[in-house]
């Protein structure tokens, strides 16, 4: 029989006291990707192994990512009843002098740290001569929804989840609203899928609430295969609660039957912490049957698909769950009359589904509060390229696109310029450098060519050519159309070849002219956003870049010089 | 039963979760083995009701199948946009220049799986190479042909 909400919070609350207020210090580091491709599990065991060689005690969780990429690893640093101080890209080298100074002697490294977070409720003083971290760029512009926990909390940990409010959105679901009154709340909120096609996610919900067949499921789509954006993987390795109770209360508030979250084979990080999540939820009795004393019965499973970026598609994602190849189906019939297993089926992006607890504890309106017009709510924004400060941004829609690269990214790296900005994934757009003062909202930055799509912006100083990094996109969408559609098919790889031609500085005039032809063809005879979309690239590029694109086709040449370096594509595209 | 029909009937019965597909099957062939050997597509289709060519179909689609036994090892180098554009093509070009490969594929004596990768997703940190599954980030050229060279030294995962 499992404990009621009551005592499992109280649990909760009690081991949260013990990490940050016990006897033992806390030392938290950061192994999302991101930490792990600068060296934190190497750091991790190092820290591991010096403790023990310096008998020193503390407790060592890895969690997972902050944000702030470029200074991992992170070492985070709390003694018992203290603020938190931040030491950023900690090599094994650090280490020791990390714990015999501040882990065991009680002082900080002033010349090493990053910064501090000061704990709420606590009224010892900061550390001298360390910056407070929440006024770093990257932090200031923050206002943090679905990662209110990352790189705070074990994820795999479901009580470090609890004690800081996790659980209490289904909570007060199951105990104070009925499943009407929990889509309002969602209609409320404004919130729209955050997948790419900002499709109003109360109204999706509608559907499948609205048809009464007794066995509907959710899906959760983590088929992140957007080279640039990483914002789903790092939900998942962070705060995986959160999108499992998020799946949880979709599931009530449409009257399904059964969630699955949807994750590709091989990213073990995601996957584990994410089973795991789930599996303590079972535990807990926030899945199975009669949720929390109520008379809803769920479940959830975690689904593994092969690699294919089109299994992101709804409809083939479906296909890919039933064991089958990632090809989206034609439509109608739509998913929430025949979905998964011919069942009515509501998909949405892992993004989504990780707003709806907070949207529940708090209420509608105040989501709607935040964010821009009808664009309500945040924005994740995985930042990459040629900019200062690489990583992962929560900042309210709204903001200005030029605030977040020249402030919050802090700019370029060594004092370049801004050339262009690749937004929202491979099938968004490329805006020129003079186009980037645009307000973050989907119509507005539709209209500029470009999307909020997954969130990805990779920016790029002028020792990019635009014509190779279009060549680069296309060469991604050519490997991954999945070949049920010949426009898209065909079209992408003569997109490639053409592009490939240009590259070599062998085009000719009908070069623009023909990629022009093929766009349309493919974006009129496609089933699925991948062929629809998939001129996007191009066109965009040419919008801002039309004249560089002539300097190869006309004067033969590439002033970045970039055209002349090796290129290479996988070997293996699907025929 | 040989060895290699009872692995893959271990690992396609082994499975816990509640909905078991040809691709689910696949996928924990693959985890066993490392790669679909013949064997496998005929066992997935007989245990799934399903004829080898349905089975073939899947296998075929998605690129993380393969369909010989895997090499030693397996260095993949990220060639998303983000580590495109901060030199992802030199990085492979140092890679097989190491492995003394011209393309993707397995060096001759099956010590090396050269392989490109779409997005290994940790875009900060571009570019990426990965070393049988694990991240390096903020790579460059030397460090990458470095990389190879220490994985060489290692021994092999014995798949």
């Amino acid at each position: 029989m499992a404990s009621s909400f009551l005592e499992i919070g109280l649990e909760a609350g009690n081991r949260w006291q013990k990490l940050t207020a016990g006897e033992k210090p806390w030392i938290r580091i950061g192994t999302a990707l991101c930490g792990e491709a600068a060296g934190a599990f190497e750091v991790a065991d190092a820290l591991e192994s010096e403790l023990s060689s310096q008998s020193v005690s503390a407790q060592v969780s890895r969690v997972g990512c902050l944000g702030l990429c470029f200074a991992e690893p992170l070492v985070d640093v709390q003694l018992p009843g203290g603020h938190r101080v931040f030491y950023g890209n900690v090599s094994t080298d650090d280490v020791a002098e990390i714990v015999s100074a501040h882990v065991s002697g009680g002082a900080p490294i002033i010349s090493k740290a990053l910064g501090y977070v000061a704990e709420e409720e606590n009224d010892t003083p900061v550390p001298d001569g360390i910056p407070d971290l929440n006024q770093h760029p990257m932090k200031i512009w923050e206002n943090r929804i679905v990662l209110r926990n990352a790189g705070n909390i074990d994820p795999f940990d479901i009580y470090q989840y609890i004690a800081n409010g996790g659980y209490q959105a289904l909570h007060k679901a199951l105990t104070n609203l009925d499943r009407e009154q929990t889509l309002d709340e969602v209609k409320a909120s404004g919130l729209r899928g955050r997948g790419g096609a900002a499709f109003p996610t109360a109204t999706k919900w509608s559907f499948l609430a609205g048809n009464p067949a007794p066995e509907k499921y959710v899906l959760c789509n983590c088929e992140e295969g957007d080279p640039g954006a990483f914002n789903d993987k790092n939900i998942l390795e962070s705060d995986p609660n959160t999108l499992v109770e998020g799946v949880i209360i979709a599931g009530y508030a449409t009257g399904a039957s059964k969630g699955y979250i949807f994750i590709r084979h091989g990213h073990d990080g995601p996957i584990d912490r994410c089973r795991a999540a789930v599996e303590q939820a079972r535990e807990l009795g926030f899945l199975g049957e009669n949720i929390m004393g109520s008379d809803f019965s769920y479940d959830i499973e975690v689904a593994l698909t092969g690699d294919s970026y089109v299994a992101g598609e709804e409809s083939a994602l479906m296909e890919a769950i039933e064991g089958k190849r990632a090809m989206p189906r034609f439509r109608p019939p739509f998913p929430a009359q025949f979905g998964l297993f011919g069942k009515p089926t509501n998909i949405n992006n892992v993004k989504t589904l990780s707003y709806v607890p907070e949207i529940v504890s708090k209420g509608g309106e105040w989501f709607a509060g935040i964010g821009h017009d009808t664009s309500t709510g945040t924005v994740i924004l995985c930042l990459s390229g040629n900019l200062k400060y690489t990583g992962m941004v929560e900042v309210p829609l709204g903001i200005n696109l030029k605030d977040v690269i020249f402030e919050a990214a802090g700019g370029m790296r060594e004092g370049k310029t801004l050339k262009f900005l690749q937004t929202g994934g491979p099938l968004g757009g490329v805006l020129g450098a003079d186009s980037v003062d645009v307000l973050l909202d989907f119509e507005v930055l539709r209209a500029a060519g470009a999307i909020v799509g997954s969130g990805g912006l990779i920016a790029a100083d002028d020792s990019a050519c635009i014509v190779d990094m279009t060549r680069s996109l296309i060469a991604f969408c050519q490997y991954e159309s999945c070949g049920k559609c010949f426009p898209c098919r065909m079209g992408m790889s003569h997109l490639l070849e053409v592009l490939e031609r240009i590259c070599r500085l062998e085009g000719t005039t009908e070069d623009l002219a023909l990629m022009r032809n093929i766009g349309e063809n493919m974006q009129a005879g496609s089933l699925c956003g991948h062929g629809q979309l998939g001129f996007n690239p191009v066109s965009s590029a040419l919008r801002y870049f039309g004249p560089e694109f002539d300097t190869h086709i006309i004067e033969h040449k590439c002033d970045t010089g970039t055209c002349s370096m090796p290129r290479y594509s996988p070997a293996l595209a699907r025929r | 039963m040989s060895g290699l029909d009872k692995r893959i009937h271990d690992a396609v019965h082994g499975q816990t979760q509640p909905t078991v597909t040809v691709l689910s099957s696949l996928l924990a062939v693959e985890d066993e083995l490392g790669y679909i050997p013949k064997e496998a597509l005929e066992f997935v289709a007989g245990f799934t009701n399903c004829t080898v060519n349905d089975v073939w179909a899947v296998a075929s689609f998605y690129p993380n199948f393969r369909f010989e036994p895997p090499a030693e090892h397996k260095v993949e180098v990220c060639w998303g946009a983000s580590c495109h554009l901060v030199g992802a093509m030199g990085i492979f070009k140092s890679v097989l220049e190491a492995s003394g490969m011209e393309d993707e594929g397995d060096t001759p004596d099956g010590r090396l799986t050269i392989k490109l990768n779409t997005c290994l997703g940790a875009c900060a940190q571009a570019p990426v190479m990965a070393m049988d599954h694990h991240l390096a980030g903020r790579i460059n050229p030397e460090i990458a042909a470095k990389n190879v060279a220490n994985l060489l030294e290692q021994e092999g995962h014995g798949k």
